[in-house]
């Protein structure tokens, strides 16, 4: 029998076998496409551009973009499209890595309180309190007592995002774990743990995925709101946040300073929730069936 | 019967109706070419399996189609000799609820849940007939209320829909059709999510209604059991299409199509099974189980439900127990406590030399495997994000069979059930409803259980499919020789199936006894009472198997 030999492919791989499963995922082509080159663009921002992001050039300063400066030159004379680029280093890594670990803690608790009444009459009143904070205010707290380095911004953020992610996941668990195929399985004798990742988990990630995608672009944007409140990286450093609230004060004179960034954060979200939207088509194979079905 | 041949102007008269599917699915048309009519003081009933374009045609006839999806490409519909196919929308909004009514198959969602059923009822009114005085209309709603014999009308108005039982609130709703006085109304299947009892009481209504009324009815229903006893007209349909239709004598009687003839021979009847030496030692015994609900009103009042009242019964190696009984009366809460899904309150379940209602978690999943479980909705008991294959293996995998001995097993189990191998590569969702609780059978199955408990397994499907599964349980039963408790409220289907049988009324297990004998002399009042609702009883024809 192939079945115990070889487990039926999981969603990506089947894709990246099939040329024709590539044509039918538009969406996670276009926006995992793009959010590639984003990433590639970044990450490769020393070899993209020779300029350096931090050098100051007084007579340089607020020009229009031109070939020399491509994305013209903010109010210190920086090359702001060497600043766009190395900025997008840090915006990202900041964005991708706090919506990975709220989703992650998230789920784990959420899990957890769905199943078990102990764990969620406890967990779900921290989760209410969090919640009562404004999560700003929660995650300037935590930068400034612990100072601000990368995992600290990362995790503040990540914090204040945590509670919804629970509430989302407790929510989902609490319908599905009534659903007849889980009592089934519970009735094969399947142990919790299993019964929650196999037969409950997958029905948690399309509005997860949404949810996700969400958090990466929010937790951008506040990355750039501490930096602008003044605990996040300090301002000297490249990141869209930073660049943004640099450009604020001179937005009128010089929109590109503004504008560049702005796009590029802009397409980063587009970019996140395509791609998002594409997973969510993947992952069920109802709705795949749908996307088949519809010429 | 009562058809009044000298009625020349059918109330509804639909002639060569043709429904248009969108491109790409297995038909062109949802219906094709359909015509009939429906005369003053006339049930028409239009029978058929899902998917025959029944429901279609009465969303064709309150012009109520999807119209991105379907859409009436030839014939005419006249309701009083107006044709509504040509109707705009706004005269369309006057004829509905005015002149035609629909009364839907689930009463609890189609009623607005946070509105008394009498402001319902009024609602209509107050729409349609804006001139009619407060006091009239109040006068209205209590005479409906009296005609569709709810009780105590002066007190019930005033109650919202989830305080009255499922069939008060069909009558509900079939007050607010009659409302109006419409010369046609539209049943979708509107007794298909009652109990047999209550079945019997909303027929019986429809019926007297219609003479008082002067109304017609278009009764929808997949039952021909409902055909025997209330129509006047038939029409049965298949893939869109009709394939016989006459009065209900030859209909039954003397089909003239095979397919008719099919669906008539796959209605359950009463049939008994041959009686079984009992066994020296039960495969399982379950003694004065009880389960009590307890819950707390917003005012602090306490109430209790005794879902489990003292149940004690035993099911031999090999044996069938049915439980019959209607809605809320304890039977799936009976199969939860023996899976342990619900913890019983008192009482033992007494199988393999342990008492499962005592059992430690780790206990409980060792013999989890021993007892299995068929759930009543093939749709929702399979995980629809995992294949067939998967979830077949599962469990036998996880209890320490090799995966490849459980695939080849699971593959043997898809063949033995009537499904290919290569099943196991497929989704839930490519699977018909009959081909889904088959999938379910052999994932129960694959456990290898010495009890399998069956709850409403074939109550979601159509009546052909459903003689398929029920012989596919019993040869299965032959071959491997499983004890089962097979839950229905379906008493044709108990006697097809069960050795034994237990009523159940109100979380008490009334009477336990052998099939045949329970039916033929049942001791309590309440058998008696479900016996006589059975629908059909033109149909049933008693006989030894």
């Amino acid at each position: 029998m192939a079945l115990a030999s070889a487990p039926p492919p999981s969603p990506a791989r089947r894709l990246l076998a099939t040329g024709a499963g590539l044509a039918r995922s538009r969406t996670l082509v276009i926006g995992g496409g793009l959010l590639l080159l984003l990433v590639l663009l970044s990450l490769c921002a020393s070899w993209v551009t020779a300029t350096d992001p931090l050098q100051i050039r007084p007579r340089a300063r607020l020009r229009a973009p031109d070939w020399t400066y491509l994305f013209g030159t903010d109010s210190l004379g920086r090359d702001v499209f060497s600043r766009v680029l190395h900025g997008g280093q840090v915006s990202l890594m900041v964005g991708l890595l706090s919506a990975a670990l709220a989703a992650a803690v998230g789920t784990a608790v959420g899990l957890l309180a769905g199943i078990s009444r102990l764990v969620d009459a406890v967990v779900m009143r921290v989760v209410d309190g969090l919640m009562a904070i404004p999560s700003l205010l929660l995650a300037v707290a935590i930068v400034s007592l612990v100072g601000p380095n990368l995992l600290s911004i990362v995790s503040a953020i990540a914090i204040a995002e945590v509670p919804r992610v629970t509430r989302l996941v407790r929510g989902v668990v609490l319908t599905v774990r009534e659903e007849p195929y889980v009592r089934a399985a519970e009735g094969l004798g399947i142990p919790t743990p299993l019964l929650l990742v196999r037969h409950i988990l997958p029905s948690c990630i399309a509005p997860l995925v949404v949810q996700t995608t969400h958090m990466i672009a929010a937790a951008i944007l506040a990355e750039a709101v501490l930096g602008f409140l003044g605990v996040g990286f300090p301002p000297e450093l490249p990141t869209w946040g930073n660049i943004l609230a640099e450009g604020r004060p001179v937005f009128q004179r010089a929109p590109w300073t503004i504008v560049f960034p702005g796009l590029f954060l802009g397409a980063t979200v587009l970019a996140v929730n395509i791609l998002g939207d594409g997973l969510r088509d993947r992952l069920d194979p109802r709705l795949a069936r749908t996307v088949k079905a519809t010429p | 019967m009562t058809a009044p041949a000298a009625a020349p102007d059918p109330i509804l008269e639909v002639r060569d109706l043709t429904v248009s599917l969108p491109g790409g699915l297995d038909r062109a048309n949802a219906v094709e070419g359909l015509g009939f009519d429906v005369h003053r003081r006339q049930i028409v009933c239009l029978v058929g399996e899902s998917g025959s374009g029944k429901s279609v045609t009465a969303a064709a006839v309150m012009q109520l189609l999807p119209r991105r999806v379907l859409r009436v490409t030839g014939g005419t519909i006249r309701l009083e000799g107006r044709d509504l196919t040509a109707a705009g929308a706004a005269q369309m909004c006057r004829l509905r609820g005015n002149r035609m009514a629909m009364v839907f198959q689930e009463p609890l969602t189609a009623l607005n849940p946070v509105m008394r059923i009498g402001t319902q009822i009024a609602e209509v009114l107050r729409i349609h007939r804006p001139d009619m005085a407060a006091a009239e209309v109040e006068a209205r709603v209590l005479a409906l209320m009296e005609d569709v014999r709810l009780p105590d009308p002066a007190a019930l108005r005033r109650v919202y829909p989830h305080q009255i039982s499922g069939g008060q609130r069909q009558r509900v709703m079939i007050a607010m059709a009659l409302a109006l006085e419409p010369a046609l109304i539209i049943a979708d299947e509107p007794t298909t999510a009652l109990d047999v009892t209550t079945q019997a009481q909303i027929l019986r209504l429809f019926r007297d209604l219609l003479t008082h009324h002067d109304s017609g009815v278009l009764l929808i229903t997949h039952d021909f059991g409902v055909v025997a006893d209330v129509a006047d007209h038939v029409v049965v349909m298949r893939h869109g299409r009709m394939v016989e239709s006459g009065p209900p004598g030859q209909v039954l009687t003397r089909p003239s199509h095979p397919y008719t003839r099919m669906l008539i021979d796959a209605v359950p009847r009463f049939r008994f099974r041959a009686a079984v030496p009992a066994a020296a030692a039960p495969a399982l015994q379950v003694s004065n189980l009880q389960l009590t609900y307890r819950s707390r009103s917003f005012t602090g009042k306490k109430r209790e439900t005794h879902a489990l009242d003292d149940v004690s019964f035993t099911i031999d190696p090999g044996e069938t127990l049915g439980i019959v009984g209607e809605s809320g009366s304890g039977k799936t809460t009976l199969a939860r406590c023996l899976l342990r899904f619900e913890m019983p309150d008192s009482g033992q379940i007494r199988f393999g030399g342990r008492d499962l209602a005592a059992a430690s978690r780790r206990d409980l999943r060792d013999h989890r495997r021993r007892i299995q479980m068929v759930f009543q909705d093939p749709y929702k008991s399979l995980n629809p994000r995992r294949h067939v294959g998967q979830s077949l293996v599962e469990g036998p995998v996880h209890h320490g069979v090799p995966k490849r001995e459980a695939a080849e097993r699971a593959a043997g189990l898809l063949e033995m059930v009537g499904l290919g191998g290569d099943a196991m590569r497929r989704f839930p969702h490519e699977f018909s409803g009959g081909q889904r609780q088959r999938i379910c059978i052999a994932r129960a199955l694959a456990m290898e259980p010495e009890i399998i408990v069956a709850d409403e397994p074939v109550s979601a499907l159509d009546v052909s499919v459903q003689a398929q599964v029920l012989e596919l349980f019993e040869e299965l039963r032959r071959r491997i020789g499983f004890s089962m408790l097979f839950i229905t409220h379906d008493l044709r289907i108990a006697s097809n199936i069960c050795d034994r049988v237990g009523v159940m009324h109100r979380g008490r297990l009334v009477e336990i006894g052998r099939t045949e004998d329970i039916f033929r002399n049942p001791g309590h009042a309440y058998t008696r009472e479900l016996l006589a609702a059975v629908p059909g009883g033109a149909l049933g024809t008693a006989g030894e198997r």
